[in-house]
């Protein structure tokens, strides 16, 4: 379930924290585009480094490190998955270029992940819901997404709690071959979603009975205003992507392979 | 036997919710954990069949160990009834969900089948036995988790919150059921807020605050302790409000019991009468 917490908000405050979730998540998009233009390591390992001063700034690399310990085990799974199909595809053979494609698809799922998290560890609910409605986008459905990413981690929470039900009964979840293993988790799962559709029809129960949708109009106490850090991030979110689509494009990057 | 030795819990999200308890509970004791919200008794009672294990101190159930062992085997003689229904139902029917742990266990397809129908009788929920659990409402799902819980017998019995919800005829049932078992020589363990049930069943009681335990002792000596229990917000059971109040009249205090405190009032009357 860690992974999960990678997505878990906790209140502080820091500059990070602080910039308008609108420009981050341009800049996140900024970074998965450039991620997904590259495949080799090196421009990659530059979009990775370029997230570090984040993390640091808002002090969440305990939870940043969490998350990504949380993926490592999809990311073996795609380094794996590479490293097989290339295999098979050179007729049996396994150059260190193909080893260096697969580091560089592996490094490029660590980097999608990475600026994910680093978004959503930084930016409370409240201010994603925010900047949904000031972008136009219809306050039913910013509520709906703001809700869902707030009850993500109360989910694994009760997924641990379930677990531990089933165990008391008995259940052994690491018994027996993949698909019995894949069998074992039927007890947890179906409580788990009974459970979220439960509380979400009794959360619309509650919503309703305490008026919600009563009035057409609705102001906030809040608003997002830029500010000089948040347009500094979008120049630099800018200066981002025409720099990765110029590069991609226009400058050939060597390979590590190609440098011995 | 279950015994606990100066142990400590930590969440990973570094709250200590246990700071140093020990307890024993000797085979055929009924035992009732009470204390305010959070005070650890849901963590606490988590160590004993080794869904937890301490951070500090040692579990031992039966003399094993529980860092030793895994949880699936220590279930078959601890028994463990969760605090919500929702988070263990997940079967077709009632039957199917009360045979789950029988299952799990192994026991034969026959005995199986005993079993079921006496715990879908014993907790008057026969008429559900094709039921889809989720359909039933939040008391009778409480008794599709115990029951599935029950069946198997265990030599512990560890329940947590077991009367939420319940109406008083099924409280009384349940009642009835713990003297039951006591009387087959089980151990039971209830975690509960519900004072008038504890003042009826006269366990042992401990109270827990704060992750420490405040006080341990028989039911007629800590539920009428004033002070111990405005520690744990708990309020007085009402015939021992009665009789603190009637202190004046030089009455005893500590009354729990219904009978008892019948016999002394009649005592009053003639006195009176006299
Ligand atoms: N999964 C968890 N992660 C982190 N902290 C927890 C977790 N579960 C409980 N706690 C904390 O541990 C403390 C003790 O909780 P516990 O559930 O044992 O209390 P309790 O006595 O059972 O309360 P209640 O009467 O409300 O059931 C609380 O402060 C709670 O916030
Ligand atoms: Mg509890």
């Amino acid at each position: 379930m860690s992974v999960f917490d990678g997505l878990k908000f906790r209140k502080v405050t820091s500059p990070v924290h602080n910039l308008d979730p609108r420009m981050k998540f341009i800049y996140v998009i900024v970074i998965f585009v450039s991620a997904i233009l590259f495949s080799s390591i090196i421009p990659l390992m530059v979009l990775f480094v370029m997230q570090l001063p984040f993390v640091f700034v808002a002090k969440v690399q305990k939870q940043w490190v969490r998350s990504l310990r949380g993926a490592a085990f999809l990311a073996l799974f795609i380094f794996i998955i590479n490293i097989v199909t290339s295999y098979f595809g050179n007729n049996f053979t396994l150059l260190a270029s193909n080893i260096e494609a697969a580091i560089a698809l592996t490094l490029r799922f660590v980097v999608l992940i990475e600026s994910f998290s680093v978004f959503f560890l930084t930016t409370s609910p409240d201010h994603l819901g925010l900047a949904l409605e000031q972008s136009r986008v219809p306050y039913e459905f910013a509520f709906a997404f703001t809700t869902a990413v707030r009850f993500v981690p109360v989910l694994a929470e009760e997924a641990q709690t379930i677990m531990d039900a089933q165990k008391a009964r008995g259940l052994e979840l690491e018994k027996g071959n993949l698909l019995k293993r894949i069998r074992n988790y039927i007890p947890v799962l179906i409580p788990l979603i009974v459970s979220a559709i439960r509380r979400s029809l009794e959360l619309a129960e509650a919503m309703e009975s305490r008026a919600w949708g009563a009035s057409k109009k609705r102001t906030n106490l809040f608003s997002l205003k830029l500010h000089k850090g948040d347009y500094a991030l979008l120049a630099l979110s800018i200066g981002v992507l025409v720099g990765a689509i110029y590069i991609s494009f226009f400058v050939s990057i060597p390979t590590i392979t190609s440098l011995f | 036997m279950i015994e606990a030795e100066d142990i400590h819990y930590s969440y990973p999200n570094k709250v200590e919710a246990l700071k140093g308890v020990s307890i024993t509970i000797k085979d055929g004791e009924f035992v009732a954990i009470m204390g305010q919200n959070g005070a650890g008794k849901s963590t606490f009672i988590k160590h004993f069949n080794g869904l937890l294990k301490p951070t500090q101190g040692r579990v031992k159930v039966d003399g094993v160990d529980t860092t030793k062992t895994s949880v699936a085997s220590l279930a078959r003689n601890v028994g463990f009834v969760f605090q919500n229904p929702d988070h263990q139902l997940f079967s077709e029917t009632v039957e199917e969900e009360i045979s789950f742990a029988l299952k799990n266990f192994c026991f034969d397809k026959k005995i199986i089948e005993d079993r079921v129908t006496w715990a879908l009788e014993l907790l008057s929920i026969n008429q559900y036995r094709k039921t889809s659990p989720f359909l039933l409402s939040g008391g009778e799902r409480k008794r599709v988790a115990l029951a599935s819980v029950l069946a198997w017998d265990p030599q512990t019995l560890i329940l947590d919150e077991p009367t939420i919800g319940q109406d008083h005829e099924q409280k009384e049932k349940l009642r009835q059921f713990i003297m039951q078992m006591k009387a087959q020589k089980k151990t039971i363990v209830i975690v509960t807020h519900d004072v008038e049930f504890v003042a009826e069943c006269n366990p042992r009681v401990i109270l827990m605050k704060d992750g420490k335990i405040i006080a341990d002792g028989i039911g007629t000596a800590i539920l009428t302790d004033p002070v111990m229990l405005e520690l744990s917000s708990i309020v007085l059971p009402q015939i021992a409000e009665v009789f603190t109040k009637l202190g004046a009249l030089g009455l005893p205090k500590n009354i729990i019991d219904i009978y008892e405190a019948k016999a002394l009032l009649l005592k009053v009357r003639e006195r009176l009468n006299k």
